[in-house]
């Protein structure tokens, strides 16, 4: 590994600087994050990420499976949210074919989506309330994620990597009594999220930590790619799963909180919004369920029914044919983008009308949202590094892939 | 619902807000256009590319604020071989465009866009990192993902998916 040698990109510019290595095993840095930076006693004169750690060429792997099992490699690109990877790809490979979906499977994506955003927005408040020193907030946090993870344990088998959708639909109806103790869950986390917020939003200690502190402008977030909450703290309203639909989001009536301080506090207010909008938006999605089948009808693209392959030889030839040889997909190519917990999640997809894809690239919001960091940091103290890291939610595993 | 098969006719396309801009501003760089699964594309020419994304930035009917993505197909061994694939992003018209530039195989190079969005450092790095696509003006066009003294440019498609062993 290269990456052991120093990398000699960062050289002291004065006499009275030096450079300090933070990361890659530092436990604010979320994951393998290496951060250099120029100091000047504490305060921050330059900033360099340095990433990589974590890449495991999972689009050059892509081209070489089908596109169905592609699905898999998809959950551990973003490991906090897989079910918004797993969304993002079979829509764009969709897209591709020109599938249409039963509303039903696109309800259930959107539930599953929701609560998959509170998941991941869970992580980031524990991980981010612990960087800054307060303790509790991990722990009540996780309490709540755990029923989360419960909850896709059910539907999927899997408590983190999911791989519940399919190219055409959903893999399984969900099992009886799943709804139930969806419902249970909507009606019990609001009141958590006030615990939370009882905790942070007027706790001293917290604003003044997160008040005015890696402040970046709206002109600077959107030059830099940035998106999502790091782009919503900043004042720009906008939202794909409003102004882009796609999904059957625009059955749903959300509200997208907007922040206009662009600093920590003001990204942390977007997400604890967003969670609650989130828990609203999987009540709706629980009353509204339409009835209906969950894949699509397209033998030659979705698995047959269990049932239907063992009574009919026409199921059951289509069945062998997916597996051993998967589907040939229409040639073209499709970018697709949805909204992810972190922000703009984007597949392109190209096809040569195989049943391989061409190739599979993922626009990592992250990746982006991390180009904002020296913007952020360069003049504040050391400290507060701690908390830009935290306020733009990274995961490595997606930064890298 | 049924494909509709891809429309490649400039005529047809000409009144899409970008197509119109650049047609307007500089008929010879457009290459050719594409209109496939409610996506845009146009082909641009590779010497126009930063005047072309400067003037869709600075559209004042349509402007393409938000560079979403930058990234490269390898059309291994066909040539020109690389196509490097910039998305871009109106949000207040909520509009998308793709741009496409075609370039050989021996010493591929394209000028960089990171002075039009500063946004495309790190999506421009990781395409010279594993394509081997230069961009020229990028203020620090290092290896970004691969360790630093690695050889080779992963994603191209002669590059074997186990890697040489």
């Amino acid at each position: 590994m290269a990456h052991l040698a120093p990398t000699p990109v960062l050289e002291p510019g004065q006499d009275k600087t030096m450079i300090l290595n933070m990361g890659p095993q530092h436990p604010s840095t979320h994951g393998v994050l290496r951060v250099l930076l120029e100091i000047d006693g504490e305060t921050i004169v330059r900033i360099m990420p340095d990433i990589g750690y974590l890449h495991t060429g999972i689009e050059k792997t892509c081209e070489a499976k089908f596109y169905q099992q592609v699905v898999p490699l998809t959950d551990r690109i973003d490991y906090l949210c897989p079910l918004t990877n797993n969304l993002c790809y079979v829509l764009a490979v969709e897209k591709l074919l020109g599938l249409e979906i039963p509303p039903k499977a696109q309800w259930l994506r959107v539930l599953m989506n929701e609560l998959t955003r509170i998941n991941s927005h869970l992580v980031w408040l524990g991980t981010h309330a612990m960087d800054i020193g307060a303790m509790t907030v991990f722990l009540y946090c996780f309490r709540e994620r755990e029923d989360i993870l419960r909850l896709f344990e059910m539907v999927s088998g899997q408590r983190m990597m999911t791989s519940y959708f399919r190219v055409g639909g959903i893999a399984l109806e969900p099992p009886i009594g799943f709804f139930d103790k969806v419902r249970d869950f909507a009606n019990r986390f609001p009141a958590c999220v006030d615990e939370y917020e009882n905790l942070l939003t007027e706790n001293p200690i917290w604003v003044m930590r997160t008040k005015g502190v890696a402040t970046i402008t709206e002109k600077d977030a959107l030059a830099l790619g940035a998106s999502g909450p790091t782009l919503r703290g900043s004042g720009v309203d906008f939202d794909l799963r409003r102004d882009m639909p796609y999904s059957g989001y625009e059955n749903f009536k959300f509200k997208v909180p907007v922040a206009t301080e662009g600093d920590v506090f003001a990204r942390y207010l977007c997400r604890v919004q967003e969670m609650r909008e989130s828990i609203a938006m999987v009540r709706q999605a629980l009353d509204g369920m339409p009835e209906g089948p969950i894949k699509a009808d397209a033998p030659k693209v979705v698995l047959p029914d269990r049932e239907k392959m063992k009574t009919q030889m026409e199921a059951l030839i289509y069945h062998f044919k997916i597996i051993t040889e998967g589907f040939a997909v229409p040639e073209g190519e499709v970018y697709q983008a949805v909204e992810s917990p972190r922000g703009e999640m984007g597949y392109y997809v190209v096809s040569d009308g195989t049943a391989k894809p061409y190739r599979v690239h993922m626009r990592s919001a992250c990746l982006a949202n991390m180009q904002t960091l020296p913007k952020m940091c360069e003049g504040r103290l050391i400290a507060d590094v701690v908390a830009a890291i935290g306020s733009i939610d990274i995961v490595l595993g997606e930064i890298d892939r | 619902m049924p494909l509709a098969p891809p429309v490649t006719d400039l005529e047809q396309l000409k009144n899409h807000p970008a197509v119109a801009r650049l047609l307007a501003w500089n008929s010879g760089a457009v290459e050719g256009v594409k209109f496939d699964r409610d996506e845009m594309t146009v082909y641009v020419d590779r010497s126009s590319l930063r005047g072309a994304c400067i003037l869709l930035r600075d559209d004042a009917g349509c402007p393409f604020n938000f560079l979403s993505d930058v990234t490269c197909v390898d059309r291994f061994p066909s040539e020109p071989r690389f196509e490097v694939v910039y998305h871009l992003l109106s949000i207040p018209k909520k509009e998308r465009v793709r741009l496409k530039v075609r370039l050989n195989g021996d010493g591929p190079a394209v000028e960089s866009v990171t002075s039009v969005w500063p946004a495309a450092n790190y999506f421009e790095r990781e395409v010279f990192d594993l394509f081997g696509v230069r961009f020229t003006g990028h203020p620090y066009l290092r290896r970004l993902l691969m360790p630093e003294d690695w050889e080779g440019h992963p994603l191209r498609k002669d590059y074997p998916v186990e890697g040489y062993r």
